[in-house]
């Protein structure tokens, strides 16, 4: 039951309260440039949440059974964190990527270079890099990462319908495109400023 | 040196001619990577509340742009192309983590303040998207230039938000270092230890500025401003 809770506490903190590319502008990248359409986002979105949940736990346990001095190994290998990581992410998204081209070519040609390029989402790797200095255990880095995942989608989706109307606004011409979506993002950041610092196991023990 | 000297032999020699200072001064504007490219814009945004971490970070791209390029320019020939995304993110990994230890031995506290955002220069777009998109087929001079620019470009960028979100933020500027100067409004507690400016007392920090957010609102400024100026840089879509 404890560990339920606090699967859940983590979850919804990863998700909303403290939302990676609103709260923390981590994996921007594709974000301001797959946005365009709901239907590609929609694509990736789901992606990075594979990606992200699978990563984390799989990282976690290189972290404590691998690099640590009390692992496997004994020796203190933590500078050869990023490499092993970001290998690790390499391969997961080249798994999904084989996954994506079997069951939805046509998902596939529209996400184009950006399937590869979860690779280099700073999500991915910001959200390891957040999991080892939080210092979180198996359960909650499999919540954090699942968590994560599902914000990222959810904030990439709500750009994107955005994105959607406001091309058929009289935007001035060099705020076009880019600078708008900058300044959607920005705005969005603010909205969900306001839920940064709600502890949901707080709401959980008032009740 | 010895690798750039082999590169003189046979690509032609290590001249910085009109070509070559094109290599670093475009990045800096009409193929600015932030504004234009957009690419990098992740990892250090969050860092850019104050003006002395954005320079470290600046000063990190700089060097793991560069010889990533240097890197793997040298290399280009002899990486078959199915492994190159993995090449690129174990050279880039291994200057970063050389970034860290440095960090780590002469300056812990800022490595402490900037924490997961070095790590997180590895998947900083413009890094990769360089290499892919000119290391991969450039001679290791010019793409030793190339990322160079590119890093300078990103660097102008993220000074310039950090200036603005830091003097309308915190009221101050280089806050941590020695030059700290609190330039504007109340004294703060932040970092640095002055009661009240010398300049306009009245002034109320703007804890806007000090949210990652406000450098979205910057950035869009800048590309307004800038594609204003560079018509031809705006969105046809």
């Amino acid at each position: 039951m404890l560990l339920l809770d606090s699967f859940i506490n983590i979850f919804l903190k990863a998700a909303f309260f403290e939302n990676m590319v609103l709260a923390y502008f981590l994996g921007m990248c594709s974000f301001l440039a797959v946005s365009k359409s709901v239907k590609t986002a929609f694509g990736l979105g789901l992606a990075v949440i594979f990606v992200l949940g699978f990563t984390m736990p799989i990282n976690w346990l290189i972290t404590t059974y691998l690099l640590s001095d009390t692992g496997i190994l004994g020796i203190d290998l933590t500078f050869l964190r990023f490499i092993l990581f970001i290998a690790v992410i390499a391969s997961m998204v080249q798994l999904v990527e084989m996954v994506i081209e079997k069951f939805s070519p046509s998902l596939y040609t529209s996400l184009g270079i950006f399937l590869p390029l979860i690779t280099v989402n700073c999500a991915i790797l910001g959200g390891s890099l957040f999991m080892v200095a939080r210092e979180y255990n198996f359960t909650e880095s499999v919540a954090f990462g699942l968590g994560g995942g599902f914000g990222w989608f959810l904030a990439i989706l709500a750009l994107a319908a955005i994105r959607e109307k406001i091309k058929y606004s009289a935007v001035p011409a060099p705020l076009r495109g880019l600078g708008m979506a900058f300044l959607i993002t920005g705005l969005m950041g603010v909205a969900f400023m306001s839920l940064m610092g709600i502890d949901p196991a707080a709401l959980a023990g008032a009740k | 040196m010895a690798e750039t000297a082999v590169a003189k032999k046979k690509e032609g020699g290590l001249a910085f001619g009109k070509k070559e200072r094109r290599l670093i001064v475009d990045p800096l504007n009409e193929n600015n990577p932030i504004t234009v490219q957009v690419l990098g814009i992740c990892s250090a945004l969050a860092v850019t509340s104050l003006i002395f971490p954005s320079l470290v970070i600046s000063i990190a791209v700089v060097f793991v742009c560069a010889f990533s390029s240097l890197t793997i320019s040298l290399m280009r020939k002899y990486i078959p192309n199915s492994v190159r995304m993995i090449v690129m993110l174990v050279v880039i990994a291994a200057l970063v983590t050389i970034v860290e230890l440095f960090l780590k031995a002469f300056s812990f506290t800022v490595y402490k303040q900037l924490s997961v955002y070095i790590g997180l220069i590895i998947t900083n777009c413009i890094v990769m998207g360089r290499l892919e998109a000119f290391a991969m087929a450039n001679d290791p001079w010019r793409s030793f230039l190339d990322g160079i620019g590119n890093g300078l470009g990103y660097g102008a960028i993220l000074l310039i938000i950090a200036f603005f979100r830091e003097l309308l933020g915190k009221g101050t500027l280089f806050a941590g270092t020695p030059l700290a100067l609190n330039i504007i409004g109340a004294g703060n507690d932040y970092l640095i230890n002055t009661e009240t400016s010398f300049l306009f007392g009245w002034y109320v920090n703007n804890n806007l500025m000090v949210m990652p957010a406000a450098a979205m609102f910057i950035i869009a400024i800048l590309i307004w401003i800038q594609r204003a100026r560079f018509p031809k840089l705006v969105d046809v879509s």
